[in-house]
Order: C-alpha cells, then structure tokens, then sequence
C-alpha cells in the first residue's frame, strides 16, 4: 500500500544513508551503547539524526524516579539516562533504541556496508544427524510413553466397550493402550566456522588499542554467526610467547615484553591442525597487533608458518594492525610484501576507531 | 474507515458513560486504521497531512520497527481540534477499543475545558493541510533542497518561543493616538500645540535646549530592539530578520505549529492522568463486562507500568488525581490542616466534605503541570511513592540515585517541568555592537547548555539572521560569549552578572 509518509520515509533513508558511515560509526564507536541484553539480544540504537537546539546538556540535569532503592544505588540504564522526568509514551514517542536479535543486527550490518554473502567453501558442506520426535507408536521404552495419548486410547476403548461411566470417570489403560514417542534421525546439512582470535599484548598495546580490538571482533563475531550455524571461536594472545585464553582474559590482559608473531601462529596452526580438519570447517584465523616485531628472523619464520601451514587451510587470513605510539609497525608491510596478490589473506591499518567500519569491510568485503 | 457498526454501538455507550460523569466535551470522530495507517498518522504527530520534512519518515521508521519488535503498541492518538478526531487501531480487542474511547474523551474534555488549550487554534487540522501546501508550493518553486534545509534551520530554533505569550500583552500596542511631541521645521523636539499656544508652550529657551541637546547626544534616543529582552525569539525573527517572502512563511508555520503543541507539552502529566482516571472510572464502573477483566487489567496495566528508576506521566498524573480526590473527600485541606503536625489526628481526618469530584474538575480546568506539581505533589505523596531524584554520577560513570529528601524531588521534578526542561533564551539586542549582529541570552538557572549543540544552533540562527550571531550564557560557572560569524565559531569570557 503507498502512503503518503512514503516520500518522507524515502527522503530520511536517503539522508541516512549519505551519512550513514558517520552515523553507523557513531553507535559502531560507542561500543557501550551497543547493550549486549540476553544471550541472543542486543539494543541498538535508530538511525536517528537530532537537530541541534539550544539545550541542557542531559547529564547535568538528571531527573525523578521512583521506586526502590537507597541513595548511591546506581540505575539501569543507558548512555540515553534513564528517562527524565518528561519520558512519556505519548503516541509518537521516540524510540531512541530498538532491540533487536543479534541475526538481524548481523543483517543491518550486511545491508550498510553492503557486505556479500560468505560463500561457504565447497567441500565443508557436512551433513550432521539429528533427532527429533515426529510420531507416535506402539511400543518402546517406557521412558518415552505418552501420557496424554495413552488415556485418550484408554478412553476410547472403554467407551467403545461400554467400560466407561461419565459418573465415575475412571479410566485404567491396559497394555495395547500405550503409546509411546517415536523419533525420525534426520541428515541436516551444516557448515561449521571458527574464528581464532590472535592479539599481540604485549607492553605496546594499549587499552584504546584493546577497545579497537573488541569492538571490531565483535562485530565479526556478530557478522560471521549470522552465516554459519555453529560458530566457535578461539582465543590466543602472545607476546614474546603465546598461550590460549578464554574471552574474558582475552579483552583484559595486559602482559608486557617482547613481541613474538611467530609464537602466535604456531599456537593457530597447532589449534587447526588439533581441532579443526579443514575439511569440515571454515577457519578464519583473525590477528591483531601494533606490527612491531622482535626481529627479522620472526617475522621470516611468520611467513612461513603462514604460507605452509595456515593459509593453505583458511578461508581467510586478516590481519589487522592497530596504530600504537611505540611500534614501528612493520609488520603489515612484511606482510604486504610476501602475499600482496594472496587472496585469502587481508591486511588493514585500523588508525582509530574510525577506521573500524572500513577494516571490517576490508575483511569481510570479499565474500570468502 | 469509518467506524464499524459495532463499534458505533460501544461508541455511543461509552459517550454516554463519559458524559454521564460530567465529562464535557467535543463532538469526536473516531477513525479505525490499521498499524500501518496508524503509525503514519502517528509519524504526522496525529494529522493526515503534514508539509513534506525527513523528519516524519524518521518517526515513521521508529514506529514501523517498534511495531516490528513487538516493543511498542500506539493505544490511542487523539488531535486537539473541534470536532475532535481520534484512531482506533483495527485488531485491538473490543476491550482495548472500549479503553481507548473513553480515554479519548477525557482527552477531548481537556483539550476543551483546560484553561492552557483556550487559545488554541481548534481548527489545527486545516491549518496544517494549508501548511502543507504552502510548503508544498515553496518545494515546487525553490527546490526541495533548499526548503527542506531551511526547515532544519528553523526546527533547530523551535524551542525558543513563549508559551505565556497568547495570554498576555508583553507589548503595548502601538500608540493611535497623536504623539504627545512634534518637531519644529529644523527637526527639534518640541511640546505638542495650538499654534496660538505655541509660543507660551515652547518658549525660546526651551527650544534652545532641545537643540543643544540634540546635537549633543542623540544617540541616546536611539531605540535598543528590542526594548526589552524578548523570549519569543521566533517572533522577532519574523519580524526583524532579512527573510525571503517564502522564508518568512516557512518560519511562520514552524512557529505556529510549535505553539499548537506548546500546550500539550505543558500539561502532559496531568492530561494524561486526567484520561487516565477517566477511563479507568468509565470502565470499572460502567463500560466493563465481567469477562473482559483480565483482559482490560492487562491493558491498563500496560499503560501505567512503570519500570524502576522512570516516571511514567500517566501513572504520577492519575495518582495524584486520586490523592486530591481523596484530601478533598476528607476535608484534609486548608490551614487546620497544614498547621495539624499530630499524626494520628492526620491519619484520622476525615471531615467527609465529599468535594474530591468537585476539585480534581477545577484543577483540569486550571492548571498546567507546573502549577499541578507545586501545589499538589506533597510530602506524603513524595514518601507514600517513593520518589527519588537521580543524576550522573561522573566518577561511577552511571545514573544513581542522589536524594530521597522531598524538596530536592520536588525541586527536580518541577526543574524538569519549567519551560519544559528547556533553557530560557531571550533575544537581548539586535544591533550587538552597533553592528547589525544578534545577541541572545541564556537565563542561566545553575545548568550549562550544551556547548556542541548550542554552536550548531548558532549556525543556524546566523543563516536566519545573516550576521554574526552571538550567544551570552555561563559555562562551568563563568561568563562566555558564544559567537558565530558565518564562518568561524569564537569564544571568549564575558562577564555574567549572577542575578
């Protein structure tokens, strides 16, 4: 159906979108605002383009609540405030944010920078078994009868038989009576993907450098569930040596020393070649560093393990080097140099957190 | 659509209910649409038609993705207008529709009998169809670029009216009666009279010093514009800025409109409360069938939820109607009452003078949200609900609770109400320096505007002006003058007499 609000619907989507870098870097930049609520949810704010006015500035004014609470206890609530005194919902009020499942998140972020479709590899298409109940019958183990079914049969026969008197409704289900649960094994075709998150922490990296990191791993994140089914993801940190570590230890280490690349893609390679057969997973290997190298020799021995053992079963290597007051940040050069023409391998400079939406469609603008 | 016959019916009924209780009224026009129509007409601010701007597709779309979600459901959409018109979303349940007619016609009733509405324009639903397509014919003419731009421009400043102004005279009318001076051939001042008069009126010394004085100071006759600071900052736009004729209009209409809902931001929390009562009175006690119960509760339930930590104006509105309901049932008003500090004869009052009715009709009638809160929300009321104030707690970097205490939860709450939370700016001269540039001034309350915002509001203000415009206000407790010259923002300290 046209409306008449179409021409004014149309005319916001374009302004949007002839801002819509800034305007998706503003809420991909404020990693905060971006509340992770629940497992599959997460809020993100409209588009939403506020006309200056003169105005008070919301948190020195703060407002009125009520409810429980003692005083110093914090309120949930956003960067937005927690509603002033003049939150309302009139018809019309705006909704500064919307929640919204991480898979229509992963579809925004597709749409604005016009990411392609992941094309699985060929080969990974695997097929997995599944389980489910389809069905009733007539015998099985005990453990899987049917209730309900079963006194429905009962009933019917008692009143077939004339057993069955509405005054005194008791119903006994003898042996042919029961029914029970029965399944159907279906093939379900699968790909499977992991991501094995790389980070150089050692003392050059600081925490700006970090945050860059995790709000562009969480885009990724978000970005390649919403092409594979079973997404797994891995994380490993180095400096002059490199160990696994859970998500949390990942965004929060911060070690000192030396750099050591080499030890990081030995730990990768070690990780695939143990958990990961390439013929049944996408891999993308995904590395984060300020590209200072301990030495040539590394950075030689990087190479290597990239070209003999890592690249050969990914679907993409990314590198991506974050700009640090103290590295030389070289090593994006070497790395340049060596696979300059290798399609599956990326490289990004990601300066600031500016810089993340373009890196991000660097990394998954290919479709790989 | 227009209303099916069963839905007439209830109509009928729930009018007849409505007016039964004394509720006075429009005639009201009910209109089913569905979510879609719904969420453009509520997109238009309740109008069919409103002139083309971006911003409406962005309510739009805000509306259509929390309808998507499942997060947010309009229940009811009413226009201050005579007749008055209102929507019903089709495929609400018949309870649902009950509710929102009876809490329409409350509505109705304040917009018709609330002293604050008195001067509104109650045939808003042409003018904004004519607003429409002026705009229009201006797109037609210049461009759609450039009239668009110009309507950012002039929402930027749409805050900067005086909602007091339609009821009071800020200015003399300019005087019809003959000047009570005149000037002789050479242009001095004299006394007014009969030429017979003349001599003995303005006798030879007398102009002598008026010419001395002429030539002497005669700036000191110029006239400052304005004379005095200005609040309506619009309207000395029109009538002093170099605008284009269809500049002029487009800031004409922007002006206009925000006065028509001026109104409606100042008496939210008690409009609300007052459809609020109404349709919870309606309902409970004449429209209901047993067996909607549930569902009604649910509704209602949805409509004065209150999530922790947030004011919802319904809510605070319909529960200080019932509180002076009740003071007034009681008798618990007046100086034996405010000078009574026992507490159990206070909680044994009870004068049964049954004027409750009879003073929450009075206080739809007289007041705004300001007036509503200062008179009415009390220290019992503050403790009985449990108000708090909160405020940003920079070093937690989080919104906390700062005080139970009642007057500082009073003070926040009236704080965000005045001028509807919005700064006071007022148009202080407009030959700034004896250069043509504007200078406005921020009546600085103890809050600091927001000094990015405030820039990209000069911008604007200079394409209106054309010269240098220039902002007085405080920042973190000293003087500044914000300018912007077309080109270049500046800032430098100026001083800013606390008052």
């Amino acid at each position: 159906m046209s409306q008449k609000i179409d021409q004014d619907h149309r005319r916001f989507k374009d302004i949007v979108r002839g801002r819509i870098k800034q305007n998706l870097r503003k809420y991909i930049t404020q990693g905060e605002m971006i509340g992770k609520k629940g497992k599959d949810m997460v809020s993100i704010p409209l588009p939403q383009i506020d006309i200056p006015h003169f105005r008070f500035g919301s948190r020195s004014t703060g407002g009125v609540g009520k409810g429980e609470g003692e005083v110093g206890d914090p309120l949930g609530g956003d960067e937005e405030g927690p509603g002033s005194g003049r939150a309302g919902d009139q018809p019309g009020e705006h909704l500064k944010e919307v929640e919204v499942s991480l898979d229509e998140l992963a579809q925004i972020l597709g749409e604005e920078l016009q990411l392609p479709r992941i094309r699985p590899r060929g080969r990974e298409q695997i097929v997995a078994k599944r389980d489910h109940y389809s069905g009733i019958r007539q015998s099985g183990p005990e453990s899987l009868r049917h209730f309900k079914r079963t006194f429905k049969q009962a009933l019917r026969r008692q009143i077939a038989m004339g057993a069955y008197n509405p005054d005194r409704p008791v119903i006994i289900p003898i042996r042919e009576d029961r029914r029970y649960r029965s399944w159907k094994t279906e093939p379900m075709p699968q790909s499977n993907a992991v991501i094995i998150y790389c980070m150089d922490v050692s003392g050059s990296m600081g925490d700006e450098q970090k945050e860059i990191v995790r709000i562009e791993s969480f885009w990724i994140d978000t970005w390649l569930r919403s092409q594979y089914r079973g997404l797994e993801s891995r994380y490993v940190i180095h400096d002059a040596t490199a160990k696994e570590v859970d998500r949390d230890t990942f965004f929060r280490t911060r070690e000192s020393g030396g750099t050591m690349i080499s030890s990081a893609y030995k730990l990768c390679a070690k990780i695939i070649e143990r958990d990961y057969p390439p013929a049944e997973w996408n891999i993308y290997p995904f590395h984060f560093s300020d590209g200072d190298n301990w030495s040539v020799d590394d950075t030689v021995a990087c190479v290597e393990l990239l070209r003999d053992k890592i690249l050969p079963v990914s679907n993409l290597f990314c590198y991506g080097q974050v700009e640090s007051p103290y590295g030389s940040g070289q090593f994006i050069k070497d790395l340049q140099e060596h696979f300059g023409d290798d399609e599956s391998l990326v490289t990004s400079e990601i300066k600031g957190k500016e810089a993340i939406v373009e890196s991000i469609r660097a990394f998954l603008g290919k479709g790989r | 659509m227009s209303l099916p016959k069963y839905l007439h019916e209830v109509r009928q009924q729930i009018e007849a209910y409505a007016r039964g209780f004394g509720l006075d009224f429009f005639d009201t026009l009910f209109e089913v649409l569905d979510y879609q129509k719904m969420n453009e007409v509520a997109a238009y601010g309740g109008f069919p038609t409103r002139y083309p701007h971006w911003r409406f597709g962005m309510e739009y779309e805000g509306l259509t993705k929390g309808h998507r979600y499942g997060l947010q459901n309009i229940y009811e959409m009413v226009i201050n207008n005579n007749p008055a018109f209102a929507y019903l979303l089709e495929g609400n349940s018949l309870v649902e529709q009950k509710l929102v007619m009876a809490h329409v016609f409350a509505h109705v009733d304040f917009f018709k009998n609330n002293y604050y509405f008195s001067k509104t324009n109650r045939k808003m639903i042409d003018s904004m169809a004519n607003h429409a397509t002026r705009v229009r014919r201006h797109v037609d003419r210049y461009g759609q670029e450039r009239v668009e731009s110009f309507v950012d421009v002039c929402l930027s400043l749409d805050n900067l009216i005086d909602p007091h102004s339609p009821f009071i005279q800020r200015r003399s009318q300019p005087r019809r009666t003959e000047p009570e001076v005149d000037t002789d051939d050479s242009g001095v001042v004299k006394l007014r009279a009969k030429p017979y008069m003349d001599r003995y009126i303005n006798p030879p010394e007398f102009l002598q010093e008026q010419r001395r004085r002429r030539d002497k100071g005669e700036e000191q006759r110029v006239r400052k514009i304005p004379e005095e600071p200005q609040r309506d900052v619009l309207l000395f736009l029109l009538e002093h800025a170099p605008l284009e004729g269809w500049e002029r209009d487009v800031l004409e209409i922007v002006r206009d409109e925000a006065y028509y809902f001026a109104p409606q931001a100042q008496t939210k929390i008690l409009n609300e409360g007052w459809a609020s009562y109404w349709h919870s009175r309606i309902m409970n006690e004449k429209a209901m069938d047993t067996s909607e119960f549930i569902d009604y509760a649910s509704a209602a339930a949805g409509v004065l939820e209150t999530r922790t930590g947030r004011l919802n104006p319904y809510k605070l509105g319909v529960e200080l109607l019932h509180y002076i309901r009740d003071r007034w049932d009681r008798g618990r008003f007046g100086k034996d009452w405010e000078d009574c500090d026992d507490f159990e004869t206070r909680g044994r009052w009870d004068k049964r003078l049954g004027l409750g009715m009879q003073k929450i009709f009075e206080v739809r009638k007289l007041y705004n949200d300001v007036t509503f809160i200062d008179e009415f929300f009390t220290e019992d009321f503050c403790r009985e609900q449990r108000f708090f104030s909160f405020g940003w707690n920079e070093r937690a970097g989080s919104w906390e609770i700062q005080s139970r205490e009642f007057q500082k939860v009073k003070r926040k709450l009236l704080f965000s109400l005045t001028n509807f939370g919005h700064p006071f700016i007022y148009v202080e001269d407009a030959n700034f320096d004896n250069r043509g540039e504007l200078l406005l001034r921020h009546q600085h309350e103890g809050m600091d505007l927001r000094i990015d915002q405030a820039r990209d509001t000069l911008c604007n203000l200079e394409r209106v002006w054309r010269r240098p415009v220039n902002l007085h206000s405080r920042v973190d407790g000293k003087g500044k003058m914000l300018r912007f010259d077309g080109r270049d923002h500046s800032e430098k300290t100026a001083d800013y007499p606390a008052k």
